[in-house]
């Protein structure tokens, strides 16, 4: 048969026969689309990128909480009587076409105003009527042309959160100064003692002293605080050399040109903040679509259905749910408190807590916990717990979560900067000293002109560029960190602790045996055509392995929800299923998936289902064991325990059944010991020991959806990589401290000019440039030679 | 009353002016998004070529 892939979405079409228009399509959701796309005139949203579109989800019913005013006042950023506006996220976005259809919402319905999208924070402000169109309807609009918006618990009441710009802003103001203070001060470089020059020249510097004010008491305040700050705890950082240098130049040029004895450096000054805001820009490279902070609020959904007293269902919100509420969960939605079922049959997949990606049937009378997904039909529970007051949620309440990793963290620039403080503040008082003795007049110059050329410019901008750029760098190689000072927390690792499962095991792949007596041609043709009508993902997966056969007509096909399948062909009958449906009472309780099959009543065998460890996995650990201590902390069972000694080198220490608070423990104790830990993890249950860790890693299949709290998020794909990052981050600091020496080279050649006494401005206009532009090229050059090492 | 004096006010007003420009930039948001846009300014040109006969929207911003 020959391959078709999907028009719409590009999955492959060749077995699914839905012919619309000469184009083939996966399903009907996809046909439906682009139907309502070729309707309205939109058909160009498949010129600009090939099959853009995502399979639209059923989402009848799942919306009902936007029906509820309350919430949807909390949700819009701007609400009138006739416009209303609201900043949807939506996961889907990830090419021109998206913003091209989504950017023409209005052809699709005229109540939308304007919708503009921001595409690196994969979101669309849409401006809308709200008289002719909800926010409901919106909300389904979009999801029927597979933009679903994803609404969660972290959208409420955060729709006026302002975006700080202020860096910014302090980089303008500080660049506007620069400029003009250079133009000002150009024509007393060359010291010509022409006649319009010197009757000019006084106010030229009062037009320079005017530019420095904003760069001295606005762009430059963040140094003087840090600085004060710093000093008021004890501590050197890098800010205050910088926030004396520059106070001393800001001081020593005012009462040059007060006293007219000089004009003053006022270029330094402003060039010298620059720079430094410039480095400070550089090294906020942060990854907008992504988030870091995540606790288990974007999770959570904002409404969920309540049915009252009387029966009738009610939307409400999340935080309203008290305890023996009866709530009603319907497929596909989030369970967001501790509960028993009460009616109806419960899949529950717990993905998102514990990264296990099969799913758990539950029985009425069974208790939920907060945090799975209902993943099979409509279910009622009660209300055990309030949201706060649940399993999984009480783990935010560690104060883990309070802390601060980087406030708690000396960074390299700032314990050098400690000694160089020191140093600096004793040349420049001997120095003073001396000339007292000879030139007394030329002490106090020789004081403030240490201080100046001491400034640490190009050492505070040796890290800032450097980490910047190994950022970008890793960034590429998609993995992507929270900040600067967790590539510094990377080279000092010294211990490695797994998660397993979603973590070493992939959840996509998995390897499936079969055990049992061999099945005829004909029963792997039925067993196949009936796996086909199942959508249950244990299902998909083995008829993805199964090879290929006829696909039958079935006679009789018959789903049990929690229990199984069973069809009829012709006079053969199958039964595919948990061990009790297919009628196989003498299973071992295995601590393994499983799924039976019987053929006319007759016990053929089970299929056993494995995660798949992640390719290279065994190599990884054996490289890393040379320099780290390897540990893996496992919330499951020990089922896997043969395979994974086998497979890991044997000092790797193995742990099981370890609950949340267990893994936060364990590395804090490690800690305690001396260890710097990186904690590598996936779901929820690891997010407390992501914080606790020195460093937490968060693996994702998919970096735009969900990952825990973290410092780190990489791509799984890029797993085995993990030895190259950690070296790269070595590297790092090697080439800080190259350049830190480069650094020192040109305050020594500064220096010498400070304390002879011979500090002319046209030299600090000179010397500070180029020593930070020389920096800013060496670890430029440097990080790139080892981003291409690593191609 | 010199011409520097003139020539020195033209360049501050113009300076400031382009400064004005850019706090005001920042201020409406420019800076927020240095991608989308990128991507937005090819499309109108594809829709007046695909859609000629059809009116073209144009987004108030």
């Amino acid at each position: 048969m020959e391959h078709r892939s999907c028009f719409h979405c590009g999955l492959d079409a060749t077995s699914s026969e839905i012919i619309y228009d000469n184009k083939s399509f996966c399903c009907n959701g996809c046909k439906t689309v682009y139907e309502i796309f070729s309707e309205n005139d939109l058909t160009c949203y498949y010129d600009l990128q090939e099959a853009p579109g995502a399979t639209p989800k059923e989402v009848a019913g799942k919306y009902n909480f936007l029906e509820n005013d309350k919430i949807v006042e909390q949700l819009l950023e701007f609400n009138s009587d006739d416009t209303k506006i609201v900043n949807l996220y939506i996961p889907h976005v990830h090419c021109s076409s998206c913003i091209w259809i989504l950017e023409n919402l209005n052809k699709l319905n005229a109540a939308v105003g304007s919708s503009i999208v921001n595409f690196g924070k994969k979101t669309v402000r849409i401006t809308y009527n709200p008289q002719k169109i909800t926010l409901k309807e919106l909300v389904i609009l979009l999801s029927s042309i597979g933009y679903e918006p994803y609404i969660s618990l972290e959208d409420y009441s955060v729709g006026k959160k302002k975006t700080d710009r202020s860096l910014i802003y302090k980089l303008g103001v500080a660049g506007f100064a620069f400029g003009n203070v250079m133009f000002l001060s150009f024509p007393e470089y060359f010291e010509v003692g022409e006649y319009w020059l010197e009757q000019y020249k006084h106010l030229f510097r009062w037009l320079m002293f005017a530019y420095s004010l904003p760069v001295v008491f606005y762009s430059a305040q963040d140094y003087f605080i840090s600085a004060y700050k710093g000093l008021k705890s004890k501590i050197l950082n890098i800010d205050v050399p910088i926030a004396l240098g520059a106070a001393v130049l800001f001081i020593r040029s005012s009462i040059e040109i007060m006293l007219d004895t000089g004009s003053g450096f006022f270029d330094s000054l402003t060039g010298l903040i620059f720079f430094l805001l410039v480095g400070k820009f550089f090294q906020q490279k942060t990854y907008s679509f992504l988030s870091f902070e995540r606790d288990y609020k974007s999770y959570f959904p904002i409404g969920i259905t309540k049915i009252t007293s009387e029966g009738k269902e009610a939307s409400i919100q999340v935080y309203d749910i008290k305890k023996g509420d009866r709530l009603l969960i319907r497929n596909e939605e989030l369970i967001p408190v501790d509960c028993i079922l009460i009616k109806g049959n419960a899949r529950i997949d717990y993905s998102f807590v514990t990264g296990e990606s099969k799913t758990v049937a539950k029985q009425s009378g069974d208790k939920l916990f907060a945090g799975g997904k209902q993943v099979e039909g409509n279910i009622e529970v009660d209300v055990l717990k309030s949201v706060e007051q649940s399993y999984l949620t009480q783990l935010w309440s560690n104060d883990v979560f309070k802390k601060d990793k980087a406030s708690s963290f000396t960074t390299l620039t700032n314990r050098i900067s400690k000694n160089f403080t020191i140093t600096i503040l004793l040349i420049a008082l001997i120095a003073t000293g001396y000339w007292l003795l000879n030139d007394s007049s030329k002490a106090i110059n020789v004081f403030t002109a240490v201080l100046i050329i001491a400034c640490p410019c190009a050492i505070a901008l040796s890290a800032p560029f450097t980490f910047g750029n190994i950022l970008r760098i890793l960034g590429k190689k998609k993995f992507y960190l929270k900040n600067a000072s967790v590539i510094e927390q990377l080279a000092k690792i010294n211990t490695i602790i797994f998660d397993k499962t979603g973590t070493i095991t992939s959840n996509k792949e998995s390897s499936i045996s079969y055990d049992g007596k061999t099945l005829s041609d004909s029963e792997e043709t039925l067993l196949k055509s009936t796996l086909r009508g199942s959508n249950h993902p244990l299902s998909r997966s083995l008829y993805e392995l199964l090879n290929g056969h006829d696909i039958v007509t079935l006679d009789d096909y018959r789903e049990h929800t929690g229990k199984g399948i069973e069809a009829q062909y012709n006079d053969e009958y199958i039964k595919v299923g948990s061990a009790p449906f297919v009628g196989h009472t003498s299973d071992t309780a295995t601590l393994n998936t499983t799924v039976h099959v019987s053929t006319n009543n007759q016990y053929k065998g089970k299929f056993t289902f494995y995660n798949a460890y992640r390719k290279g996995l065994s190599q990884l650990f054996n490289t890393l064991k040379k320099d780290y201590d390897l540990a893996i902390l496992s919330g499951d069972n020990e089922g896997e325990k043969e395979n994974l000694t086998k497979l890991l080198p044997s000092k790797t220490k193995l742990l099981f059944n370890q609950k949340p608070e267990d893994k936060l423990e364990y590395i804090e104790y490690h800690q305690s010991e001396g260890a710097n830990v990186l904690m590598i993890g996936d779901g929820l249950n690891d997010a407390g020991a992501l914080a606790q860790s020195n460093v937490g890693i968060a693996i994702s299949e998919n970096v735009n959806v969900f990952s825990p709290a973290c410092d780190a998020i990489l791509d799984a794909s890029k797993f085995n990589e993990l030895t190259n990052y950690l070296k790269i981050s070595k590297s790092a600091i090697k080439i800080i401290k190259w350049s830190f020496a480069l650094s020192f080279i040109y305050n020594i050649i500064g220096l010498y000019f400070a304390v002879t006494g011979q500090l002319a401005p046209v030299v600090a206009a000179i010397l500070m440039p180029l020593s930070s532009i020389s920096i800013v090229v060496f670890t430029t050059i440097c990080t790139n030679s080892i981003g291409r090492k690593l191609e | 009353m010199s011409v520097i004096y003139i020539l020195l006010a033209i360049s501050i007003i113009v300076a400031v002016g382009f400064f004005i420009a850019f706090i005001l930039a920042v201020k409406s948001g420019q800076y927020d998004d240095s991608y989308t846009p990128s991507v937005r300014m090819l499309f109108e040109d594809e829709i007046i070529k695909e859609e000629s006969d059809k009116s073209i929207l144009t987004k108030k911003d």
